[in-house]
């Protein structure tokens, strides 16, 4: 008998195995994606129920006692993220039927989509630094793989710089857990978190978290170490650029929101203040880059650098309520960014260029994307009945709580920024009259329009449910910090140390 | 021993860092290497302690590992480091292989386009 939270990850495995053998068969290979893709969201869906009502779920790989064997475990975080990595898997499946070319379809593109879900299912659900390593090269390798799908000189240039700037992110990453080893003696982050409160060497401590700061910065895109992303994620395929927008810089938020808040509580009450410099810097850089770009998909390739900084200000804000609206807008972030590159890349799709200049005319050739734009970029912006701004909203009653007046003033001056290019492309894609001939363009159909429709659904429903949003996020930020519970249910009543000194004797 | 290995990381990093900041992108991936390394001996050195021709092993007697055996875990760390980073490496140049045919140079000031307005 398998634990379930060996599940997801079996699941896209197994289903990226077979696909890859039957690579040839287009309709099987689809088939499989997509149930391994509804499994995992039917799983994350079960997941956050079953955290709201049990608490954290834990297991050991191969039953090895606690801090010795490999822990895999589950809270409120790790499950929101889980059902969204599921979420935005689906809809750029979706996507990737009628907008993918059958000769990138061959080259195992829904294979590479089922293991980059894989390895973000795995780095949401280990307890074990190392094995959070292991997790990020799986999702890199299958990153790597995708945004290099096609060959274009484009592709191959983006794709050098985001492969090398992510190698020396993981680098560091790798240093740092060795480092870790050495001053701790654990990988595990239970027993981390109970014993780096008591080592030896505070100071080395401080230097190692500034290794786990470096590294999940660069993978989360932070100022000033996130110039790989807007040179590469214009580059490859419409649908892989939304699911790389939405998903992979928050698995580095999600690495730094999971190592800071348990594992070096203490080094994040002395970093907070240099985070949330970081954080502010990254906002304005972000949304200064957007303004002088003249391309959809690189306007919210900036953004998405804006917005981490955001996240990055919930960690920084460094307490409950603060990673608690962090989560929450992380969540809407998601969910949001994918739909806006999805429907920017569908207009894209349609006129067959992304430059501003060249496009035009779209709100009445195709009203329903046009709604859909004005909808998702509403959100992204945090105009109020929609998701962004209750997230937002969040983050900046924390920072005025925290008398962060700085970093408050900075995210609400971004908001109009940001509103600022969303306005951009509206006036240029959907607004101005159409410079060329529009009429021999092909019309979207539903497989187009469906997947961003259903992401601005989710956004709008985040934002009509924002008290039990807010309510969950609460939850998942409590338990993401509370290191007594997690030795608790990870190592058992008497802590980790216990249990190791109870093995040697 | 320690203190030649401290050396010879720090000695791999300075190299690997200086061979990274070259505009070349074949110095680029020795200079991946040369960290890759470096990053690998440190974990080794890492370890509870280093002695030689010690094994990881529990005594079958008493159940207890002696009091100088090596540390298994810094080995099975490193193992796992080394085949990541053969297998990006290798990736890596495959992938400068293919840009050197795209771009018909391997400067990285002639990779630009991708940032160009």
């Amino acid at each position: 008998m398998i634990h379930h939270l060996f599940l997801p990850l079996i699941v896209p495995l197994f289903g990226a195995g077979v696909a890859t053998i039957i690579s040839r068969r287009q309709l099987w290979v689809r088939v499989i994606a997509l149930a391994a893709t509804l499994f995992n969201l039917g799983y994350g869906i079960w997941l956050l129920v079953t955290i709201a009502t049990a608490g954290r779920q834990v297991t050991q790989a191969a039953g090895w006692v606690a801090p010795f064997g490999i822990t895999l475990m589950a809270d409120g975080l790790s499950a929101i993220m889980l059902a969204l990595t599921a979420l935005l898997t689906l809809v750029t499946i979706m996507f990737s039927f009628v907008t993918i070319e059958a000769r990138q379809e061959r080259f195992y593109y829904y294979p590479l989509l089922l293991l980059l879900m894989f390895g973000c299912s795995g780095a949401f659900l280990t307890g074990d630094l190392f094995n959070l390593y292991v997790w990020f090269e799986i999702l890199l390798v299958a990153s790597f793989g995708l945004i290099t799908l096609g060959g274009s000189r484009a592709q191959l240039e983006g794709g050098l710089k985001y492969v090398v700037l992510n190698l020396f992110g993981s680098l560091c990453f790798l240093v740092g857990a060795g480092l870790v080893y050495g001053v701790a003696g654990t990988l595990n982050m239970a027993h981390l978190a109970e014993r780096l409160n008591t080592v030896q060497q505070p100071s080395l401590v401080t230097a190692v978290a500034g290794f786990f700061l470096v590294a999940f910065g660069s993978k989360a895109a932070l100022a000033p170490l996130f110039f790989w992303l807007p040179a590469s994620y214009h580059t490859p395929s419409i649908a892989v650029t939304a699911l790389f927008g939405g998903l992979l810089s928050k698995v580095g938020i999600y690495a730094l929101y999971r190592v800071f808040g348990t594992v070096f509580q203490r080094e994040l009450t002395w970093l907070a203040p240099l985070i949330l410099l970081v954080a502010g810097v990254t906002m304005v850089v972000g949304v200064i880059g957007a303004m002088a770009q003249v391309n959809v998909r690189r306007i919210l390739a900036f953004h998405i650098v804006s917005q981490v900084g955001y996240m990055a200000m919930g960690l920084g804000l460094a307490g409950t309520v603060g990673l608690a609206a962090g989560i929450l807008f992380m969540a809407h972030n998601i969910v949001v960014k994918t739909a806006l590159f999805l429907i920017g890349g569908a207009a894209e799709h349609l006129t067959g260029t992304g430059e501003l200049k060249q496009m035009g005319g779209m709100a009445r050739r195709e009203p329903a994307l046009a709604v859909l734009w004005l909808l998702a970029s509403f959100a992204l912006v945090g105009i109020p009945p929609l998701s962004g701004f209750f997230g937002k909203l969040g983050l900046i009653q924390a920072g005025v709580a925290r008398e962060q007046w700085l970093i408050v003033g900075v995210a609400a001056g971004v908001s109009l920024f940001t509103l600022f290019s969303m306005l951009k492309i509206w006036n240029e894609v959907f607004w101005k009259k159409a410079y060329s001939d529009m009429s021999h363009l092909p019309r979207a159909g539903v497989g187009l329009l469906a997947p961003a429709a259903v992401l601005v659904l989710v956004s709008i429903a985040m934002g009509l449910g924002a008290a039990p949003a807010l309510e969950y996020s609460t939850m998942a930020a409590e338990q993401a910090l509370d290191t007594v519970g997690l030795v608790r249910d990870v190592c058992g009543a008497d802590g980790c140390d216990a249990v190791e000194l109870a093995v040697a004797r | 021993m320690n203190l030649i290995l401290s050396l010879v990381i720090g000695t791999l990093f300075a190299g690997g860092i200086y061979l990274v900041l070259r505009r070349s992108v074949v110095k680029l991936i020795l200079g991946l290497v040369l960290l890759s390394h470096g990053a690998h001996l440190l974990i080794f050195l890492m370890g509870d302690r280093l002695v030689k021709a010690r094994t990881p092993f529990v005594s079958a007697e008493t159940g207890v590992a002696p009091a100088d055996s090596a540390d298994p875990l810094i080995q099975a760390l490193i193992l796992t480091a080394i085949v990541i980073s053969l297998g990006l490496l290798t990736f890596v140049m495959a992938l400068a292989y293919r840009t050197d045919q795209a771009v018909g140079s391997d400067d990285l000031n002639a990779m630009t386009t991708t940032d160009e307005l």
